[in-house]
């Protein structure tokens, strides 16, 4: 029944809206590529085309180097922990325990902050002497840390901030998974003589699937392309150790008004990202032969 | 008898690890909310005593063009959701009612911009917004967000649930393409669209990086930007002027969430899952 769509529709519907989504997504995409092969200009040198240079200086790059190394790590930390916790709050939160309510505010306010309130919040609850954090430590007879002032703790302690902010959200999309679990499903496990562990484990988990695989990918995509806490907080610092790659991006490009190693950079992030949605097509199309 | 026993301690026991769990969850925030309803010498010492003071966000309020900031965001997020809920639900209705050529590439590639979000373009950006004149504006920090491949998708799944035979009677009635939309699948698409809206509004309430790059004079800052310049803590600020200020700024937010919160939770999960 689909009609042919005549031309000036087509020009209202698609062409108007669309031209905004390629002018802010494909244009710079594009565009980036191509200034990755060209040098800064200045009034009195316009830019010339370099080739590789930009990708060699990229190559030599221990600064990236090591931004990538906290990227992973920070990713590869965040998402399982969140998913994690999400998939605990949201087995308290839908069960019969009392104040359930208050939990699920709780464990929801994070989210409804913006990042750089959030960033705020923790920037006081890490400070040094005054923090709530030093000072729970001091109750304890515990040296006091320098969360954000120290290598060693300044990518941990981002983590935490990030874990905290988005965790509450995907229990949101765990507790329609959960209240969508067909009861009879779990009373036939319980007849059969199943505890609530494997309960959970046997029947629960396998249906949570399609959310999981859902919020992993928002959730690593999320650990992509959030950094406002890192510039409230730490600035990437100390020595580098918190710097994410947007943030890095951010720093050279608007800090250091590199805009062709900006732009080179930029290459690199949709790289990562491209390959990541390659890899998650690869595991969905799997999927679903099996099933 | 005693297997009741056993779980009413396991009931007990749980009861407790959730609301340790919630209450440290709850920490940082309640601790900012210490310090901003206390005068500045208990913000770090805890006495149940201690006197309430508003004079905090008083002072907070004065010390930076607050006003200013929240009037920008609301422009702002006006600006963003109009032009999302009409430029999205016109490329949706293109997909879903007209078949025409390449549409399922056109689709892909409006798809792009889920993975390759305006976030992470902010070099390119910066320079187009450059070129055409636009830095430090209001609609200059809109123009990347106007359409939404998030929002296209979403309104394209609820419109593939219209009923053919409703489109096909109200065509019958004489209606055209735009009678169409606007009679038969506006009304259908409703809940979708609230449940838009709130993610949008949220969203763009909370954005930073962006509006940060783009924005250098008071005049266009939106409310986040705004309280980051302010709780510049090596500016000198005092602590408990930054917490209030960090909680004035979300407070509309945390309003609406405490009104709203079933719908809102209701709507966060319709539109992340489908």
């Amino acid at each position: 029944m689909n009609k042919r769509l005549p031309i000036g529709l087509a020009f209202v519907l698609l062409v108007l809206p669309c031209s905004l989504l390629v002018a802010f997504t494909h244009y710079p995409a594009l565009r980036a590529l191509a200034n990755s092969f060209w040098n800064n200009g200045s009034s009195r040198r316009p830019s010339k085309f370099v080739g590789w240079d930009n990708y060699r200086a990229m190559m030599e790059d221990d600064r990236l180097a090591q931004v990538l190394a906290n990227s992973a790590i920070y990713a590869l930390g965040t998402v399982p922990l969140a998913i994690g916790l999400a998939i605990g709050m949201a087995l308290l939160v839908n069960s019969k325990l009392p104040a359930t309510g208050l939990m699920r505010l709780s464990f929801f306010m994070p989210t409804m902050l913006p990042m750089v309130a959030v960033a705020n919040i923790w920037l006081f609850f890490y400070a040094p002497g005054i923090g709530l954090a030093s000072q729970i430590l001091s109750v304890f007879g515990l040296p006091p840390i320098n969360f954000l002032g120290s290598t060693d703790t300044s990518l941990a302690s981002m983590m935490v901030v990030a874990v905290w902010k988005e965790a509450g959200l995907f229990m949101i999309f765990y507790l329609a998974a959960l209240q969508a679990v067909p009861a009879n499903l779990k009373d036939a496990a319980r007849l059969e003589g199943a505890g609530h562990v494997r309960v959970f484990f046997d029947v629960v988990l396998p249906l949570l699937r399609p959310t999981t695989i859902f919020v992993a990918v928002n959730a690593l995509i999320n650990a992509f392309r959030l950094v406002d806490h890192i510039i409230v907080m730490t600035r990437g610092g100390p020595n580098n150790s918190s710097a994410l790659l947007l943030y890095y991006i951010y720093e050279v490009t608007f800090a250091h008004r590199d805009f062709a190693y900006g732009a080179t950079l930029t290459v690199l992030m949709v790289v990562i990202l491209g390959a990541m949605a390659a890899v998650q097509f690869w595991i969905l199309d799997r999927k679903a032969h099996y099933q | 008898m005693t297997a009741d026993m056993s779980r009413g301690l396991n009931r007990i026991a749980l009861s407790t690890v959730a609301l340790v769990l919630a209450a440290v969850w709850g920490l940082p925030f309640l601790y900012s909310v210490w310090t901003a309803f206390h005068p500045e010498k208990f913000s770090a010492n805890f006495q149940w005593n201690a006197p309430l003071t508003l004079a905090n966000f008083a002072e907070a309020w004065q010390a930076a063009p607050f006003a200013l900031y929240f009037l920008n965001t609301l422009i702002l997020i006006t600006i963003v959701l109009v032009a999302n809920l009409i430029l999205c639900t016109l490329v949706a209705y293109a997909f879903v009612r007209y078949r025409f050529r390449w549409a399922g590439l056109l689709f892909s590639l409006v798809m792009v911009q889920l993975l390759i979000s305006p976030e992470i373009l902010i070099v390119e950006n910066y320079n187009t917004l450059n070129t055409i004149g636009m830095i430090d504006t209001i609609v200059g920090i809109t123009l990347p967000y106007l359409t939404s491949a998030f929002g296209i998708f979403l309104l394209r799944q609820t419109f593939l649930t219209v009923p053919k035979s409703l489109d096909e009677a109200a065509q019958i009635e004489g209606a055209g393409a735009w009678r169409v939309l606007w009679t038969v699948y506006v009304p259908l698409a409703k809940p979708v669209y609230l449940a838009y809206g709130l993610v949008s509004i949220s969203f763009h309430w909370n954005n930073f990086l962006w509006p940060l790059i783009v924005t250098n004079s008071p005049e266009v800052r939106p409310v986040t930007v705004g309280l980051s310049v302010f709780a510049t803590v090596e500016s000198g600020v005092e602590w408990s002027l930054v917490n209030a200020a960090t909680l004035m700024t979300t407070a509309p937010l945390i309003v609406a969430f405490l009104i709203f919160q079933r719908q809102f939770v209701a709507n966060f999960m319709r539109a992340g899952i489908k």
